[in-house]
């Protein structure tokens, strides 16, 4: 079977800055491919060039065993590669259904008189939604009074109904709470499960290993390698990420630090009784 | 897609909503509390307001304020500004009598220069707004300045005055006349014309809003521009065409005002363009772009028109309409930001 995106060696520069080299990874459909990396490793660089957004200048990119190189997001979008931005996934103050449709809106009538069709944008929107398991009280309320979690889910069951094999993810957790970034991984997974390839991008490993198959470790622009779940542990995850012997530096001086807290915390106290005498 | 024509079971969490709360819902019931407060106000304090007479009066007050209320309204949902719009009104004006009275062209051919004029300035505003990001009203701002200096000079420049009059004895007035101009009688009393262009531009307006996909796109382009354009949404176009909609009224009330008055002042129309906004506003729509209604920009444009001239028939002095005018938008302000947070709850 050809993977849906397959790249190789791929790489990007604006001018002189070098964003990215040599990163080689696959996305096969019902699998999730995490992303992992600090900030400016690159992991925007990567995903900007799947998407659409910007063009690499090394290496091959392959969609469904043909290389290609996207001229625009509508382009990434025709071949069924459909991203969910964190903080531009919906309109707040529009309806939940009218957000769905954003774009592709159903229309009936003839010509010029063409009219949004209303009854069918609630209906869909309401079962599109509860097939993915969203269960939404009613599709007119806002998007804003929704919750971040579920705005994410209205985007990636918005994707998944306009058709989309790759389902490309900026950090979809990075602004929510454990109990929402645990809903939003849910669906990731229900999305995987639909046959639809993932792409996740995320600095939290913890969120990445449940549900991920593959883990692309990225650090300033280069890769440290492409792994099979059952090659790698989230400890060894972890620790590569945070980058090794770095980590073992840093945890040294977090130990030193904590010693800290408890002297200065025995002063303040001090200080307080102080006061309280004069 | 055989499943989606099956009508969705009724959700158990959502409860029938109660006739007031569908109501608070709607961006102009703000407005349309307010119109009933004052036409019951006027209609007790006075008594020609409720004449014939009056109400035709007063409609039209509100008539060609209302046009251009409405084509800002949706600029306003759509999340930008005009401040040029009042100078357009007297810039098209201009444009259509100097070309017919100095240059004897007809007033068709002149009306067609005058069109294609205030579309020119529409995209060029809506095109630099979107080339250089900057805040729409800065720009508009500056075609305001510009306009108004262009008005000024030219028609002193080509009359020697700053007025130009004349159009009565142009070739084509009649039949112009009619189209912008002209009244009609209903129920025994003559009303103007221009009420009707504005239930018209009223009705198209609110219909293109909430029942078409263009109409979905202002509202996207006004609370999201990026995210609308992350979902394929044309926000450029979407946008210049918005301003291009405002410059299209400011002509369709340039004509009116032209051809009724057969004259106009080149330093016309200033000042105009914070009643459009205020009506807007009044009417439901946010400074902030993504949420109002049409309809309720008419309405905001009526309560201006019943005020104004119900001041008048009360024999106050019309001083008096500017604090009107402050208490009323404030008020305004208040109740639908009220009544949003209120629809919000419910709908929760």
């Amino acid at each position: 079977m050809t993977s849906l995106i397959e790249t190789s060696g791929i790489g990007k520069t604006y001018g002189s800055v070098i964003a990215l080299r040599d990163v080689s990874t696959v996305v096969n459909a019902g699998e999730v491919t995490c992303v992992l990396g600090d900030n400016g490793a690159g992991k925007s660089t990567l995903i900007k060039i799947l998407a659409g957004v910007h063009q690499h200048d090394r290496g091959s990119l392959k969609v469904e065993g043909e290389e290609i190189s996207f001229a625009s997001p509508r382009e990434a979008l025709d071949h069924g590669i459909a991203t969910v931005y964190q903080d531009l996934a919906v309109v707040p103050l529009m309806s939940v259904w009218r957000n769905f449709f954003l774009g592709s809106e159903p229309t009936k009538g003839v010509g010029p008189f063409k009219v949004l069709d209303r009854r069918q944008g609630r209906e869909v929107t309401k079962k599109a939604l509860s097939e993915m398991g969203i269960d939404l009280r009613d599709v007119e309320q806002p998007v804003g009074t929704l919750s971040g979690g579920e705005r994410q889910c209205v985007a990636i069951a918005r994707a998944v109904h306009f058709g989309a094999k790759v389902l490309i993810l900026d950090e979809p957790t990075a602004a929510l709470g454990v109990k929402q970034a645990g809903v939003v991984l849910k669906y990731v997974a229900r999305a995987r499960d639909r046959g639809l390839g993932v792409v996740l991008i995320t600095h939290n490993p913890h969120h990445a290993y449940p549900v991920g198959d593959r883990f692309l470790l990225l650090k300033r622009g280069r890769s440290l390698g492409s792994y099979d779940k059952a090659d790698i542990s989230i400890e060894e995850l972890t620790r590569q990420m945070a980058g090794g012997a770095e980590l073992d530096a840093l945890s040294h001086e977090l130990r030193a630090a904590q010693v800290d807290p408890e002297a200065s915390g025995a002063a303040s106290d001090g200080v307080v009784d102080k006061e309280d005498v004069g | 897609m055989s499943v989606a024509a099956q009508a969705p079971p009724a959700d158990e969490r959502v409860g029938k909503p109660g006739v007031l709360d569908r109501l608070v819902v709607r961006p102009e019931i703000g407005s349309l509390l307010g119109a009933l407060l004052v036409f019951l106000f006027f209609s007790v304090v006075t008594e020609q307001f409720l004449s014939p007479g009056g109400v035709a009066t007063w409609l039209d007050d509100a008539s060609t304020l209302g046009i251009m209320a409405v084509a800002v309204s949706l600029l306003m949902i759509g999340g930008e500004f005009d401040l040029s719009a009042g100078v357009m009104t007297a810039s098209t004006a201009l444009v259509t009598a100097i070309l017919s009275t100095q240059l004897g062209w007809n007033v068709w051919l002149a009306l067609l220069v005058s069109l294609l004029f205030a579309l020119g300035v529409g995209a060029l505003n809506g095109w630099l707004v979107m080339r250089t990001g900057l805040p729409s009203f800065i720009v508009t701002l500056g075609t305001f300045l510009a306009l108004q200096g262009l008005n000024l000079g030219i028609t002193r420049a080509v009359t020697g005055t700053v007025q130009v009059s004349g159009m009565r004895s142009t070739d084509g007035y009649s039949s112009a006349g009619f189209l912008f101009a002209s009244t009609f009688t209903f129920g025994g009393t003559s009303f103007y014309i221009s009420i009707v262009w504005w239930i018209l531009f009223t009705v198209v307006a609110s219909t293109v809003l909430v029942r078409t996909r263009f109409g979905n796109w202002i509202f996207a382009v006004g609370g999201s521009a990026l995210s609308s354009r992350a979902v394929g949404v044309p926000v450029m176009r979407t946008k210049i065409f918005l301003f291009m909609t405002t410059a299209f009224a400011a002509w369709l009330v340039g004509s009116i005002n032209i051809l009724r008055f057969t004259s106009v002042q080149a330093n016309q129309g200033i000042g105009l363009e914070f009643q459009f906004i205020i009506a807007a506003v009044i009417g439901g729509c946010l400074l902030t772009g993504g949420f109002g209604s049409a309809v309720g920009a008419a309405i905001g444009a009526l309560i201006f028109g019943m005020a104004r001239q119900g001041i008048v028939y009360a024999n106050w002095n019309s001083d008096w309409f500017q604090l009107f005018l402050g208490v009323m938008l404030l008020s305004a302000v208040l109740v639908n930001n009220a009544l949003r947070r209120r629809a919000e709850r419910v709908r929760r």
